[in-house]
């Protein structure tokens, strides 16, 4: 058998393929070349193969078969062997591996092997990839080596005991003793880097050990001096620092130990105030170590004057030319903007400034920290910066600057006018990006600023008649538009000068919505509810009839249902319409606005029998939103009544016949529960008059997102024939946003009465009244 | 740190350790993206990206990038700083070093990260005691080897 070829060899040969094909096919010649060299267990040349086989693993090729050789080569007594055989270990045998533990035995030889480099390789093997399993098998091994004299097995022991403790946190204990010396002077420098790594690890994982090693401080202080002031030391130098590595390493160890403590922090604020002031800056090195002090002064107790000297220390970084300096420091700020709110407001200007910069993360991190540093004072000049990023920015950031600017506005606004005229910047610059939330939360700010509708509805018309693209924009002004289309036309605003439109220009732009391949389905389901409202407010009824007439035979089920509705409506309940369709009132502001939860049926959860064209699916501010925005179904709620009759909460409903139907009668009778009264508890009752017992009777019922439903066991799954008994249930539920809806019953027919008969419930509690509604129909 | 990839513009990887546990496949797909993402980044873009929820430092040495994930409490500009050395350590030893040598001598690009990184921590800050390491193990599989062929 000729020798395998060398590792160069193949690589050169690999190279010149030309295609992935001709790659693939060198390859696989290979491997079957080396496959059956392991076969033949051939020592001489296994350490070549495994060699080349990593090479090919790097490549992207499997090399799984090479696993036992290298453990094969671990347990060589060769030092070449075992170099390779160890990095085959660490690229193929992580501790997934099955045989990832069989190195254990071999590893723990070589922790005592006469050569320290091969007492090197294991320790770095165990400290990269070792299991827990390995780590605690060797813990001990690991903990004689920290105590041995030789400097170079002595870090490279620190910095596996680092990895046992990151895999088996128990083992923590046992390295104590051994770290009693490391940081005293006899010890050369060597091992104070990996030293400071191991008490740093120790200390972030205990808070035991924390406290223990807290006396370190002024050791670890006069060491960090030391690298200051000595001379030049050129091993360790970089750039003129003096082992700027250790010293970072110490400032974030003494970041762990002054934290919340006094004492700690006292005694450090000299040397920091050192740091910060005697550091060469015009290197990215004299930075790091900037950097990192300034991340220790503000996470310790230290006096506010070393804070005002760091976050001076991020301001002059802002000023810098050098990228990754200006976004480590629009980084850290972020991190303090909370605890040092005036300081960083300090830097606001230069902050803003960064909104500029061409780099995405500082883009992104400036913007960040700006709505941070947004108060009541500076909210028109930091929105006159933030509307232009958001006209000049990626699409990326759209969507969330787009509802910060919404947020900040809210907060602090100046005036009404400012507010709406700000929405009505990012609408019309970000429209399509602004989230969906956003439309409802505008409808509600817009409603309530009662003095302002006149001139928000002219506005909004405007920046329709422009573009009609931007959804959100667009949904909000024909909202606007159905609600307040009456002040348009008679050229009420006071804010601005007025103009001149009539009632059909107003309906021409609405109906071009409806047509538009622009308009998504919500957005027409939008324009179609407001062309209805328009019916009251104005004269061209005909018109609208026609319209909504047109929309009956829609495609869109949601426009067909609403506009077969709203024919109802003119046709049938022309009476209740202008009710209907008056003026929303103020709505209040609820403290959550998200959907709750899922529905349960007798043990089952099932979140889909919630018929959905009888909901929005785009969350709603709560309250009284009304029917309109359901788009309810007339036709089966035939009893609605009493729209704005609200009663006291403590009235007690009379039980009600909830259902009547082939001879199943279901009745409900209510009470409130005793510990939070805002729970109704519901008692069903079902009978049966007919001649056979209904079998397998479930009890669903089905509630919008808002509502909190439980259902308790029945009695029994059999309605007895002959009235001869009941199927009791309880029900509880919980309204907490007091949402009105409705009712509709729903059966599933059978004609054999004993298969399963599921009706579904809507249940209808008014807010404040609790008078439901029964729609037996 | 949880892993160092080094790849070239093309979009070979020339080097990958990872420092933490992680399926084969969950690997070549981090790679791959990661590649992705860096390589679209333009040349006067920060070398700091956030990636999944890592910080990533990177670095571009001629026709190879250096690309490390930290940890989020870990200093980005002093991970720079390890890099450099890095590649310090690799000039210093290959003599003016350039993609080729890494290619074709990648398992002692290994070995002097394995001496100079353990577990994602620097285990020695002195550049020459590094570098003599290396020497002296280098020293020792001469050794090993001469001893083969004398007894073959």
């Amino acid at each position: 058998m000729p020798a395998p070829i060398r590792l160069r060899e193949l690589i050169r040969t690999i190279r010149t393929a030309r295609t992935q094909a001709e790659e693939r096919e060198m390859i696989q010649k290979e491997c079957a070349a080396i496959r059956s060299s392991f076969r033949e267990e051939d020592n001489t040349y296994r350490c070549r193969n495994v060699a080349k086989l990593l090479y090919m693993h790097m490549l992207g090729y499997p090399a799984h078969f090479g696993q036992l050789e290298c453990l094969k080569l671990i347990a060589s007594q060769k030092f070449t062997d075992k170099r390779i055989g160890y990095l085959g270990a660490m690229l193929l045998l992580d501790e997934r591996q099955d045989v990832h533990l069989l190195m254990t035995n071999c590893i723990k030889n070589d922790l005592n092997h006469s050569t320290q480099y091969v007492q090197g390789l294991a320790l770095c093997t165990l400290g990269c990839m070792g299991s827990s399993e390995m780590c605690r098998d060797l813990a001990g091994e690991v903990e004689k080596l920290l105590k041995t004299s030789n400097s170079y097995l002595r870090k490279k022991a620190a910095l596996c005991a680092v990895h046992v403790i990151r895999k088996v946190p128990e083992l923590m204990e046992m390295f104590l003793p051994a770290t009693k010396n490391l940081l005293s002077e006899k010890n050369h420098g060597e091992i104070l880097h990996t030293s400071v790594v191991l008490l740093t690890e120790m200390c972030e994982r205990s808070p035991d050990m924390l406290s223990h090693f807290r006396k370190l401080v002024p050791q670890l202080v006069r060491i960090l001096k030391n690298l200051i002031m000595s001379g030049y030391s050129p091993e360790h130098d970089v750039s003129g620092i003096s082992d700027p590595f250790l010293q970072v390493r110490i400032l974030r160890l003494l970041r762990i130990l002054g934290k919340g403590d006094d004492d700690s922090s006292e005694a450090m604020n000299d040397i920091l105030a050192q740091v910060a002031t005697n550091t060469e800056t015009s290197k990215n090195v004299g930075n790091a170590i900037l950097y990192e002090t300034v991340l220790t002064i503000m996470d310790i107790k230290s006096e506010s004057g070393l804070r005002v000297l760091a976050i001076n220390i991020l301001g002059r970084f802002l000023l810098n030319n050098d990228k990754n300096i200006r976004y480590v420091a629009l980084t850290s700020l972020l991190k303090t903007v909370q605890t040092d709110h005036n300081a960083v407001q300090r830097h606001r200007s230069t902050i803003v400034d960064c909104l500029k910069d061409l780099d995405v993360s500082i883009k992104r991190r400036a913007m960040e920290l700006s709505f941070a540093l947004v108060n009541g004072n500076n909210i028109r000049g930091m929105m006159k910066e933030l509307l232009y990023f958001l006209d000049s920015c990626d699409p990326d950031f759209k969507a969330d600057c787009a509802s910060g600017i919404f947020l900040a506005a809210e907060k602090y606004a100046p005036s009404k006018r400012w507010h709406i005229d700000t929405i009505m910047r990012v609408l019309t610059t970000a429209g399509s990006y602004v989230r969906d939330d956003s439309v409802p939360n505008l409808i509600q700010l817009i409603t309530n600023s009662v003095e302002m509708h006149a001139y928000t509805v002219q506005r909004l018309y405007k920046a329709l008649l422009d573009d009609i693209s931007q959804q959100p924009l667009v949904q909000v002004a024909s909202w606007c538009i159905g609600e307040y289309g009456d002040l348009l036309v008679s050229g009420q605003c006071e804010e601005e000068e007025p103009i001149q439109v009539n009632d059909l220009y107003v309906l021409d732009v609405l109906e071009g919505l409806l047509v538009s391949n622009l308009s998504t389905p919500v957005t027409r389901g939008y324009s179609l509810t407001a062309i209805m409202k328009l019916s009251t407010r104005f004269s061209s009824l005909n018109r609208i009839k026609k319209v909504v007439s047109i929309y009956g035979s829609s495609i869109d089920v949601e426009l067909q249902q609403r506009a077969v509705e709203y024919n109802a409506l003119f046709k049938k309940y022309d009476h209740m319409r202008p009710a209907l369709l008056e003026r929303m009132p103020i709505m209040e502001k609820t403290a959550t606005n998200g959907p709750s939860e899922t529905v349960q049926t007798n043990g089952e959860t099932d979140s889909t029998i919630l018929d959905t064209k009888h909901l929005p699916s785009i969350s709603q501010p709560a309250s009284q939103v009304g029917f309109l925005k359901h788009g309810f179904s007339i036709q089966t709620c035939a009893h609605f009544r009493h729209l704005n009759n609200i009663q006291p909460l403590n009235v007690i409903i009379p039980p009600m016949t909830a259902y009547n139907k082939n001879g199943l009668i279901i009745e409900f009778t209510f009470e409130r529960s005793n510990p939070n009264p805002n729970i109704a508890v519901i008692t069903i009752h079902a009978t049966n008059s007919t001649e056979a017992d209904m079998t397998e009777f479930v009890f669903q019922a089905a509630v919008p997102k808002t509502f909190q439903l439980q259902l308790l066991s029945p009695s029994s799954n059999v309605v007895p024939a002959f009235n001869q008994g009941s199927v009791t249930q309880v029900i509880r539920v919980l309204n907490p946003q007091k949402v009105r809806c409705y009712c509709e019953p729903r059966t599933h027919s059978a004609s054999d009465l004993q298969c399963i008969q599921a009706i579904n419930f809507y249940l209808s509690c008014v807010p404040g009244e609790s008078n439901p509604q029964p729609c037996a129909s | 740190m949880r892993f160092m990839l080094l790849f070239s513009r093309q979009g070979k990887l020339r080097l990958q350790k990872w420092y933490t546990a992680t399926a084969e496949r969950d690997k070549k797909k981090m790679v791959r993206e990661l590649m992705q993402v860096v390589l679209a980044r333009k040349p006067k873009m920060c070398s700091f990206l956030e990636w999944r929820d890592l910080k990533i430092v990177y670095k571009r040495y001629a026709s190879l990038y250096f690309c490390c994930a930290v940890e989020e409490q870990d200093n980005e500009l002093i991970t720079l700083e390890v890099i450099h050395r890095f590649v310090e350590l690799l000039d210093k030893y290959f003599g003016s070093v350039c993609e080729l040598d890494i290619i074709f001598n990648f398992e002692k690009a290994y070995f002097i990260l394995d001496e100079f990184l353990m577990g994602g921590e620097i285990q020695d800050t002195s550049k020459k005691s590094v570098l003599k390491a290396i020497e002296q193990a280098d020293l020792l599989q001469e050794v090993s080897l001469n001893l083969k062929h004398k007894m073959a």
